[in-house]
């Protein structure tokens, strides 16, 4: 009986994946031919909640096969091991292709359900046409999901204990990078259906931008998120003593981060002013175009090379047609009724929304250089021009001047008026800021003895951190009243906006600092030898064998001697997987106030007996990459705090 | 300088007496991709080619070989996949332009959509500017 009970789980999964399509489709219908019937718009919102709770439905199943690890179903098989922790059974479910694909559509169907369940003043046009777009979104992925990828397949004969996870994403950050993801991928498709709704309507208007910015910003805070979680495993799990190494991985996140980040601020422009409206839908329908291209570099295997595409062809191509019909319908609409969007209301050259517009380029011309050096050596391998790899050298040389050029004008949007403002006054109220970051130039350089670079990337940190606290104080000045009253009134956007600047500020600080002054070095230790690095020594005390619930690992202990006498401990792991051939390594981290000493196990080496490679990188300021990244996302949350009361306020 | 000796006895053989040789050894490292493994550098790969490829970075640098003619050492026997700054030639000149094209291309829309709108500005005053 129980195994029977068992045994119905993926074929019920299964149904509500297919029951979810049934309702995601009929919700399209229903909703982009509503013909101004309140009736009909308000089923396919019932539809559109009906297909997300089938879409809950079937994933939470897939879950629960993990769970069970029933190795009837081939995912599972594949991706689980029955001596897997808990936790990383139940991740399993998403740190696979199938599973992943059904996250995908049950955030697809989620989001559409909850902009069905909050119209708020959306007029009924707007409402309908979103959920409708929505609905055929959500349709697509789980056409994907059940037809060229269904996570409910079984397999027969079943094996016994399952292959196992891959080793590198049994870890804690792992478990919820890829829902932080696809969270913030899938969230650029609300933007995108509400862009392709305003064409539709042929009205993008400041009310569309009102509703328009809060998904944004939940797409552009959970990528924020995401990213940075990533971007922080690699730091601690890789070994490699970096944190961001422009790999097409990366980059394929990198690209729809950088315009949302550019739709977060076009979409303040629209709603504030009306300004902007057609750039704004265009910006939302290559946000999301962009999310679903790194879906298709993700996913396709085509990133290693054209080549390595053409062994599974299928998958890649119908993503790609997925990309072209969502862009195709996107752009066709934009060419065709864009010119009927909204009436541009002026500013001048010197205004809050001219330095909104210059964001916009250096933010969309930095997302356009990233996705031509990401798919470049793919166009030169197809074309027939051999092997190339674009590599960081490149991003840095391009990417990074661009976005600091940028960052330098940063501090004076906030300082402008909105229509015309004084740019006398703003540098003035600047100054500060200015001379605080000219001296971290001067003493940079002088430190460094005239290394350019990293002086300017300093420089340029100062000045957003300093600039933004100049801007709450030029709020602080306004009115009367005591400090602290006026502390508690300033309205939570203005501290929700300087924390996201701020944070911006401090990561440049560290990623600048990480990447200008990082020591590195690889020495061969034996058991009570030591090595003199960064101003410490550390000493290499014994190296042992350690088991662990699915791994054995070797563990070496250290002990790091500080120039005060204080002494610490620090341990590094190699951990051998019964599952996989390769090893993954645990690194020792000690932090202090000038940056990480980040000590990684290598093998042992050959020619001396008993001695290990080790290698040290001393990254100073690191923490205040991830420092920086958290107050953006915390910015980006508040935001949404913000807009919310607001909207309450109003109704 | 017993401490610049004590350092240089615990280094693994393949790192550089001078420390700024290592040092550009190290950003040579970053550069030249590991051959067989998945977009890695050889700085960061843990394969034994990679362990390889950094002794002949040192050997040349050693050799007195200049950044650029080590470069162009590996991109010889490796070709140019083995380096991730692609070289500027007539496949790559695209890429290299990017910025400028993508950049030039910008900043033509910006202005060309200022002209527009700075005309309907004029009318407003400052004190209309305030939110």
């Amino acid at each position: 009986m129980e195994g029977r009970r068992r045994a119905m789980i993926a074929e019920i999964g299964a149904f509500a994946a297919t029951l979810a399509l049934a309702l995601s489709l009929a919700q399209g219908g229903l909703g982009l031919f509503f013909q101004q019937s309140e009736a009909r718009a308000a089923a396919a919102a019932a539809l559109a909640q009906a297909a997300a709770l089938c879409c809950g439905l079937a994933f939470v199943l897939l879950v629960t096969l993990f769970v069970q690890s029933d190795f009837t179903v081939a995912v599972v098989a594949a991706n689980s091991h029955i001596d897997k922790p808990l936790i990383y059974k139940i991740a399993g479910a998403w740190g696979n292709h199938e599973g992943s694909m059904l996250l995908w559509c049950f955030v697809s169907a989620l989001f559409g359900a909850i902009f069905a369940s909050v119209r708020g003043s959306q007029s009924l046009g707007l409402w309908a046409r979103t959920i409708g777009v929505q609905g055929l979104v959500t349709a697509g992925a789980l056409t994907y999901a059940l037809f060229l990828s269904n996570p409910f397949a079984r397999l027969d004969p079943a094996p016994m204990i399952g292959s196992g996870l891959n080793p590198l994403l049994q870890d804690p950050a792992l478990a919820a990078h890829p829902p932080l993801l696809y969270l913030g991928y899938v969230g650029m498709s609300v933007p995108f259906s509400l862009a392709l709704a305003a064409l539709l309507e042929g009205k993008a208007d400041q009310a569309w931008a009102r509703v328009l910015r809060p998904w944004t910003l939940i797409a552009w805070t959970s990528l924020t998120l995401g990213i940075g979680l990533g971007s922080y495993w690699a730091y601690y799990e890789l070994g490699w003593g970096g944190w961001w190494f422009w790999d097409p991985v990366e980059n394929a996140s990198f690209m729809p981060w950088l315009v949302a980040a550019a739709l977060v601020h076009s979409a303040i422009v629209t709603e504030r002013r009306g300004s902007l409206a057609s750039w704004t839908t265009l910006l939302a329908i290559m946000g999301f175009g962009l999310a679903l291209l790194g879906t298709f570099l993700v996913r396709s295997g085509v990133l290693t090379s054209v080549h390595a595409f053409a062994v599974d062809p299928q998958r890649g191509i119908a993503v790609l047609v997925m990309l072209a019909v969502a862009l195709g319908a996107g752009f066709g609409l934009y060419a065709w009724r864009a010119s009927t969007l909204g009436q541009p209301s002026g500013f001048a050259a010197v205004s809050r929304e001219s330095m909104l517009v210059w964001n916009n380029f250096g933010l969309a011309v930095a997302a356009g250089v990233v996705l031509i050096g990401t798919i470049y050596p793919l166009l030169v391998e197809a074309f027939g021009g051999g092997l190339i790899s674009v590599g960081p050298p490149f991003f840095n040389a391009t990417v990074a001047p661009l976005l600091l050029l940028l960052f330098l004008l940063l501090p004076l949007g906030p300082m402008l008026t909105w229509r015309k403002g004084d740019m006398s006054a703003a540098l003035l109220k600047l100054a500060p800021a200015a001379i605080l970051a000219v001296l971290t130039l001067i003493i940079a350089l002088v430190a460094t003895q005239w290394r350019a670079a990293p002086a300017i990337g300093l420089m340029i940190g100062v000045w957003l951190v300093a600039g933004g606290f100049i801007y709450i104080w030029t709020r602080l000045q306004r009115g009367a009243g005591k400090l602290s009253a006026k502390i508690a009134l300033l309205p939570l956007a203005v501290w929700s906006m300087s924390l996201a600047h701020i944070g911006t500020g401090v990561l440049t600080l560290g990623a600048v600092a990480e990447t200008g002054f990082r020591t590195e070095q690889a020495v061969a230790l034996s058991p009570g030898e030591g090595v003199a690095f960064a101003g410490r020594r550390i000493t290499l005390l014994e190296v042992g064998s350690v088991e662990g619930p699915n791994y054995s690992a070797t563990r070496a202990n250290f002990r790091v001697d500080q120039t005060n006498g204080a002494a610490h401990a620090l341990s590094a792991e190699r951990r051998y997987f019964t599952t996989s051939p390769m090893p993954t390594s645990e690194v020792g981290i000690l932090s202090a106030l000038d940056g990480d000493l980040y000590v990684a196990l290598g093998e042992q080496v050959r020619e001396t007996q008993g001695a290990w490679t080790v290698r040290l990188y001393h990254n100073p300021l690191v923490h205040l990459i991830f420092i920086g990244v958290t107050l953006m996302a915390l910015g980006g949350g508040l935001s949404l705090v913000a807009l919310a009361r607001k909207r309450r306020a109003a109704s | 300088m017993s401490f610049a000796a004590f350092l240089l006895a615990a280094t693994a053989p393949a790192a550089l007496g001078d420390p700024a040789q290592e040092a550009r050894a190290q950003s040579l490292d970053r550069e030249i991709r590991c051959v067989q493994c998945e977009n890695e550098p050889i700085a960061q790969s843990t394969a034994e080619i990679a362990t390889d490829m950094r002794a002949l970075v040192r050997e040349r640098i050693a050799a007195g070989d200049s950044d650029e003619e080590i470069r162009a050492y590996f991109r010889q026997r490796y070709g140019d996949f083995v380096l991730f700054r692609p070289p500027f030639d007539a496949r790559t000149w695209a890429l290299w332009a990017a910025p400028l094209i993508l950049g030039g291309a910008g900043l033509f829309a910006v202005l060309a959509s200022r002209r527009r709108r700075s005309a309907a500005a004029a009318e407003f005053t400052p004190e209309e500017g305030e939110r």
